[in-house]
């Protein structure tokens, strides 16, 4: 009895699928242009989207290690650059001796900072202070309206996890601040309809290839690095794609050192288990 | 009970006689997981993986214990408590919030191992059916908390996640949105939701950890199968649990650890998604909604039903889907061979492959876009899942002519042949 009904409702469920399956085909097959690999039709996205290219950044891979020089070089392009828009909400000033600098140092960052919200302890209005290391780093816009009505009615994406909330991690932020172009000839003949929109900018990197954002590295020499690396638009988009590669993960040296702390050791006891084990069974086939 | 040959547990020491008298829980270990519990020789190793989801559930309760320390259940804070102070401030809470999620992921790894080894040496037939559905019931009860947990962190996919799955419930006919609204104690998934999937991500740990001991005991009572599906017929064809298996079990947990080492440390992200980085947007629905991998495989059939037919579309998905897992209550029934290991069962065995290929297939389909030629593949092997279960399997264990049996375990020990797996069986012909 049991398999009687189990058969039926496995034929049942077989032919229901068997119409949607007859149904999906047919669809596929009396589309005009059938794409049978990504349902929607081919357009500007499917056919000039690229896939980041490799950033070459130190702490990729499971050897990975920051080039502290670097990260500094790419927190000076988020200061003087970035920060005009962007949040980095997760940071705090004291996470900076990740980077290298001394407690001191850290103080004089902080301070450098007057416009942390606080309350006047007089009169109780809202005001602004200067910044301790304790502090995290201010919003750049007030709340998200603010954004919106500055930027061209897009919010400025907060950027401390930029690097791993993203496919592609720092390479797709590498890729997209070198990536802006005019749009290709090619693209234009073949979808006059996906020509960019004014207030938007072409960027075949970005997923529907208009992105809000106006190039922010423009120009060489756009900020005056101070340990002699030449201020390319290609090193100061790699320099803060390292930087925020350490804002979204931290601890990846840490991580990394316990790991192989921890698959040595783990290794090591189980070749012990393994031999216990084969001792313990020695005398008993098996 | 026990075979007559078991080990007896005999305190030596004066307070060990003493608390055995008063509550003999020493005594109870010992037959359970200690000497006093007669195993086949011949275990593979694919049987250290009960041990093994047992071990993964030991981390996420105390990796899950530490975070709840100081995860906020709150709506507006939630993303940030667990980005902003587990990920930064915490001491080692980075460790202890990708331990916590990748130690999922090795525990579904775990489970469908433990699943489908049970599956191809009919780990589920008489005498222990029970067994088999207690252990369907932690399967659904670790889906649930999975879910509930991904949700926890308040990502852009926890959130439409949430939605997408509750969504399930608005597919019944007439009360669903009732029932979904009821659920989330919302129009959709807000603090309400949020709180009461904290409260249950905590409590089903507890629920999951109980119903782990019915299975054991379940299991003690005929005791454990074996890669010959032949019964145990005298002491020469066991040796005590302790300490043979907790040593095989020792190296089989060192290996375990190794590979979640690996994944902890050096690629904690590689079973994630990119958009739970972004904190819950719910007026920016992600371009594809995916579940973590797990699900992807059902995720597969609930989307390959595309066409009404009598019952909406979506209701056909969400029954099949639910139908995929609640079949196997049912598996016991249906394979009616009184032979249990398909070493000895050719066409059972031929089927039981495809089955694997189908199941991952459909996961690959389940974790891609819902483009044509996916859901085509995915409506071919969702179909081929139930006729699997529902059909074949049945039809099989009708007609199928079985190779010998060994007449006992020891003796297919000695002719090289008692712990046989899957793949050595599958090379040899």
């Amino acid at each position: 009895m049991v398999r009687w009904i189990a058969a039926l409702v496995g034929l049942a469920f077989a032919g229901v699928l068997a119409i949607a399956l007859v149904i999906t085909v047919w669809g596929v097959a009396s589309d005009s242009t059938p794409k049978i690999w990504t349902g929607a039709p081919k357009s500007a996205e499917t056919e000039f989207h690229k896939h980041p290219r490799d950033a070459g950044l130190s702490s990729a891979g499971v050897f990975g290690k920051f080039d502290k020089q670097q990260l500094q070089r790419g927190f000076q392009v988020y200061k003087e650059v970035c920060s005009a828009c962007h949040s980095l909400k997760y940071v705090a000033f004291r996470d900076l001796t990740g980077l290298g600098y001394s407690e001191g140092q850290v103080k004089a960052i902080a301070a450098g900072f007057d416009n942390i919200p606080s309350i006047n302890p007089d009169t109780g209005e809202a005001a602004t202070r200067k910044g301790v290391p304790a502090d995290h780093f201010p919003l750049a816009f007030a709340n998200d309206i603010a954004a919106r009505a500055a930027n061209n009615n897009a919010i400025p994406p907060d950027l401390s996890y930029m690097t791993r909330a993203r496919h592609g991690g720092a390479d797709y932020v590498y890729s997209l601040l070198t990536g802006y172009q005019d749009q290709p000839a090619a693209l234009l003949k073949e979808f006059p309809e996906a020509k960019t929109p004014t207030g938007l900018h072409f960027n075949p990197y970005f997923a529907n290839l208009n992105i809000a954002m106006p190039p922010p590295l423009k120009s060489e020499g756009q900020v005056q690095y101070s340990d002699g690396t030449k201020p390319t638009v290609d090193n100061m988009a790699r320099d803060v794609a390292a930087f925020l590669v350490w804002t979204a993960d931290p601890n990846l040296e840490t991580r990394h050192q316990y790991g192989f702390m921890a698959v040595i050791f783990l290794l090591f006891s189980s070749l012990l288990a393994f031999g216990a084990y084969r001792n313990i069974w020695r005398d008993v086939k098996h | 009970m026990s075979f007559p040959w078991a080990n007896h547990y005999e305190p030596k020491q004066p307070f060990m006689r003493w608390l055995d008298e008063k509550l003999p829980l020493p005594r109870l270990a010992y037959n359970a997981v200690g000497a006093g519990y007669p195993v086949p020789r011949n275990l593979n190793y694919f049987w250290n993986f009960g041990v093994l989801a047992g071990a993964a559930l030991a981390i996420q309760i105390v990796t899950g214990i530490v975070l709840a320390m100081h995860y906020h259940s709150d709506a507006a804070t939630a993303f940030s408590s667990i980005n902003g102070t587990i990920m930064r401030d915490v001491n080692a809470g980075w460790f202890l919030r990708y331990a916590h999620a990748n130690g999922a992921s090795m525990f579904f790894i775990v489970v469908y191992i433990h699943i489908f080894r049970g599956l191809y040496y009919g780990s589920y037939k008489a005498p222990r059916e029970m067994v088999w559905l207690l252990g369907v019931v932690i399967f659904l009860l670790m889906m649930a908390t999975a879910f509930m947990g991904y949700v926890l962190p308040w990502g852009q996919m926890s959130f439409w996640g949430a939605q997408v799955i509750t969504g399930f419930f608005s597919a019944i006919p007439g009360i669903g949105e009732t029932i979904r609204v009821w659920l989330l104690g919302g129009y959709a998934p807000d603090d309400a939701a949020l709180n009461r999937f904290f409260s249950l991500h905590y409590l089903l740990p507890f629920v999951i950890a109980a119903v782990i001991i019915l299975h054991i005991w379940a299991l003690h009572i005929p005791g454990s199968g074996n890669p010959t599906g032949v019964d145990v017929k005298g002491e020469q064809d066991t040796v005590p649990f302790h300490p043979y298996y907790t040593a095989k079990d020792g190296f089989g947990l060192g290996v375990f650890l190794l590979l979640f080492a690996a994944l902890v440390f050096f690629f904690p992200d590689m079973l994630g998604h990119p958009d739970n980085y972004i904190a819950a947007n719910p007026l920016q629905t992600p371009a594809h909604i995916v579940p973590e991998w797990y699900f992807w495989p059902f995720y597969a059939i609930l989307r390959s039903f595309t066409s009404d037919f009598i019952l909406p579309a979506k209701l056909w998905g969400v029954l099949a889907m639910f139908g995929s897992i609640l079949l196997l209550f049912f598996l016991p029934w249906l394979d009616s061979s009184p032979i249990r290991s398909n070493n000895y069962r050719p066409k059972a065995r031929t089927a039981f492959w495809v089955l694997v290929l189908d199941v991952l297939i459909l996961g690959y389909c389940g974790g891609s876009p819902a483009d044509p030629a996916y859901v085509i593949v995915a409506q071919v092997c969702s179909a081929y899942y139930f006729l699997h279960f529902l059909v074949i399997l049945p039809w099989i264990a009708r007609t199928e002519r079985p190779v010998a049996l060994p007449n006992s375990i020891t003796e297919a020990v000695l002719a090289g042949k008692g712990g046989t797996s899957p793949a050595e069986t599958a090379l040899a012909h």
